[in-house]
C-alpha cells in the first residue's frame, strides 16, 4: 500500500495562482490511500486559477490516461502546466505524455513497509515521500538513476548515453537533461537547490 | 608551499595518484611515491578504486603525510551515509588531511563485492556542501562542532562527456558547493579538451588534466569501447600498435608527453593516474619539460 500525502498548502496555492494549472487527481486504487477531501478544499480555495479538473483513476495506465486526456484537450492545450494529485507513478505517467508541459506533483507517495504497489507499470515511484518531478521533466531521479542522485549524472554514461551499470538502461540524467532541454527549461538544473534525501520521512511513515 | 598555495600561485601544478593494495601491504606503494617525491606536487589517494575491497584512503593518507608527502584524501559516497561521510571528514582533519577529493563513487556492482549495498546517500555535490559546512563549524543538521576543520576541497570533471552542457551545469553545482580544484578523467583528445577548457575557464577555478599512461592499442580499444568519457584518436591507437612490446612504454611515454605538452596552456595542471606504471612517470614528465 501507499500513502499519498497532500503537500504544503501553501505551496499548492502558488503553483495554482502562479501557473493557472490544468489538475489531475487520481482517485486512487485500493492499494493507495488518498486524500481526496482534502484536496477538493485545497482546489475550492484557488478555483479562480484553474483550468480545469480531471477526476480519474488508475492515471498511472498510460493508455487509459492518453485517451482521457483527448477529452480535456483543450483546456490541458490552453496551460503550460499540470497539477497531478496521485502516486509519483501517475505524475510521470502524465509527463510523458505532455511532454512539454511542467507538472508538478501535488502529492508526496510514502512506503509503508511491507506492502508495495501491486500494478506493473512502465515507471517507479520510490515512495521517497519528497516528490520534486516537476524540476526533472517529470522522470524520476530516484528510480531512472542506478545510483539514485539528485543533483546530476555521475561520470558512468556511456558514449551512446547508457547507464554503465545497465548497458540496456538509459542515463536517467541524459534523459532529465534532453527532455529539459526539448522545451527550454534547462533553469530548472540549473536552479535547483542541492537536494539531499530525508529519511526521517520515510522511516516515520513506516512506523506509524 | 602547499597544493592549495601553488595552485593560487599560478604554478602549473603535478598531482599523481597511488591506489591502496588489497590487504596490508603497503610499503611497496609508498616506495612508488617516494620515487616520485620532488617530482609530484601531491598524491592521491584512490577509495577503493573500482568498487573493489581494499586498504583505505585515510590510513593510506596519513603514511604519506608523515613521510612529509602531501596527499589528496579521496572520498566517495559509494559505502558510507552522511554520519560515516562527516566522521571521516573530521577524521581527517585531525591526522593532518587538508586536500579532500569528493566523489560520488562507481556503482558497487562495477566491483569485488557485488552483493554489497551501494550507500550514495550523498552524491559529490551534496557532500562537497556538506564539507563546506564542516569547515564553517556546522555539521549537516546545523548542530556546531566542537572544533572545525580546514579543507582544500576538490572534484572531478569528465572533459569528454556528451552530453557536455550538462558536465559542466553538474561542474558549476560542485563549484557552487565548496569545490576549489578539479581534476579531470583521462585526455587524449586535445581539441576536445580545449573545447571543454573553453567553456570551463568561465569558472575561474583550477583544472588538472587527466593523464592515462597507454599500455598498449588493447587497452586504448578498451578505454574507448568501456571507459565512459574517455576518447583515444586514432593516431595514438596506431602509434601503440606499431611499437613491439619493448618499445611500448617509449612511445607511451612520448604520446603521455606531448598531451601534457598541449595542456601547459589550456588548464592549470596535471593529474597523472599511472595505474601501475609509476617507474615511468620521472620519464614522462622529464620528456615533457619539467
Amino acid at each position: 500500500m501507499l500513502i499519498t500525502k497532500v503537500k504544503d498548502h501553501r505551496k499548492i496555492q502558488e503553483i495554482l495562482k502562479g501557473y493557472n494549472p490544468f489538475v489531475f487527481k487520481c482517485f486512487g486504487c485500493r492499494e493507495v490511500h488518498f486524500p481526496e477531501e482534502e484536496i477538493n478544499e485545497i482546489l475550492k480555495e484557488g478555483q479562480g486559477h484553474l483550468k480545469g479538473i480531471a477526476r480519474i483513476d488508475y492515471l498511472c495506465r498510460e493508455e487509459f490516461t492518453r485517451r482521457y486526456l483527448e477529452a480535456f484537450e483543450n483546456e490541458v492545450r490552453a496551460t503550460k502546466s499540470i497539477l497531478v494529485f496521485s502516486c509519483g507513478v501517475g505524475v510521470q505517467v502524465v509527463s510523458r505524455l505532455l511532454e512539454e508541459k511542467i507538472v508538478f506533483p501535488g502529492c508526496d507517495t510514502f512506503y509503508l513497509n511491507g506492502f508495495q504497489g501491486v500494478t506493473a507499470q512502465d515507471f517507479d515511484c520510490e515512495q521517497c515521500g519528497q516528490c520534486w518531478l516537476n524540476l526533472t521533466g517529470g522522470i524520476c531521479p530516484l528510480t531512472a538513476c542506478s545510483k539514485g542522485l539528485l543533483n546530476g549524472p555521475c561520470g558512468g554514461t556511456t558514449k551512446d548515453g547508457k547507464c554503465e551499470v545497465n548497458s540496456e538502461m538509459d542515463c536517467g540524467w541524459v534523459l532529465i537533461y534532453k527532455r529539459l532541454q526539448s522545451i527550454g527549461r534547462l533553469d530548472l538544473l540549473k536552479k535547483s537547490a542541492v537536494n539531499v534525501r530525508d529519511y526521517n520521512l520515510i522511516i516515520r511513515a513506516a512506523v506509524k | 608551499m602547499n597544493l592549495e598555495e601553488k595552485l593560487k600561485s599560478g604554478k602549473f601544478v603535478i598531482t599523481s595518484e597511488i591506489g591502496p593494495p588489497k590487504g596490508t601491504n603497503i610499503a611497496p606503494h609508498i616506495e612508488e611515491a617516494e620515487y616520485l617525491r620532488g617530482k609530484v606536487d601531491a598524491f592521491n589517494v584512490t577509495d577503493m578504486q573500482s568498487s573493489v575491497m581494499r586498504l583505505g584512503s585515510l590510513a593510506t593518507c596519513r603514511l604519506l603525510f608523515e613521510k612529509g608527502l602531501e596527499p589528496v584524501f579521496q572520498l566517495t559516497c559509494r559505502d558510507r551515509n552522511r554520519l560515516a561521510l562527516q566522521s571521516d571528514l573530521l577524521s581527517a582533519a585531525v591526522l593532518g588531511i587538508k586536500n579532500v577529493l569528493v566523489l560520488t563513487g562507481d556503482h558497487t556492482v562495477l566491483g569485488d563485492h557485488l552483493q554489497a549495498k551501494p550507500v550514495f546517500d550523498l552524491d559529490s555535490v551534496s557532500l562537497l556542501k556538506v564539507a563546506t559546512g564542516l569547515m564553517e563549524g556546522k555539521d549537516m543538521v546545523g548542530n556546531e562542532l566542537d572544533g572545525t576543520p580546514d579543507f582544500f576541497l576538490g572534484a572531478v570533471v569528465s572533459p569528454g562527456y556528451d552530453p557536455q552542457e550538462l558536465q559542466l551545469i553538474k561542474m558549476e553545482k560542485k563549484i557552487e558547493s565548496g569545490a576549489k580544484f578539479f581534476q579531470t578523467q583521462a585526455v587524449y583528445d586535445l581539441a576536445a579538451f580545449e573545447t571543454f577548457m573553453k567553456a570551463a575557464s568561465r569558472f575561474g577555478i583550477p583544472v588538472l588534466g587527466g593523464i592515462v599512461l597507454l599500455k598498449s592499442a588493447g587497452m586504448a580499444k578498451f578505454m574507448n569501447e568501456n571507459v565512459a568519457g574517455v576518447n583515444v584518436p586514432d593516431k595514438y591507437i596506431k602509434m601503440m600498435a606499431a611499437a613491439d612490446k619493448k618499445e611500448r612504454a617509449k612511445v607511451s611515454i612520448g604520446i603521455a608527453a606531448e598531451l601534457i605538452n598541449g595542456m601547459k596552456n589550456l588548464c592549470q595542471g596535471i593529474h597523472i593516474m599511472p595505474l601501475g606504471w609509476e617507474k615511468y612517470v620521472p620519464a614522462v614528465l622529464e620528456t615533457a619539460g619539467f
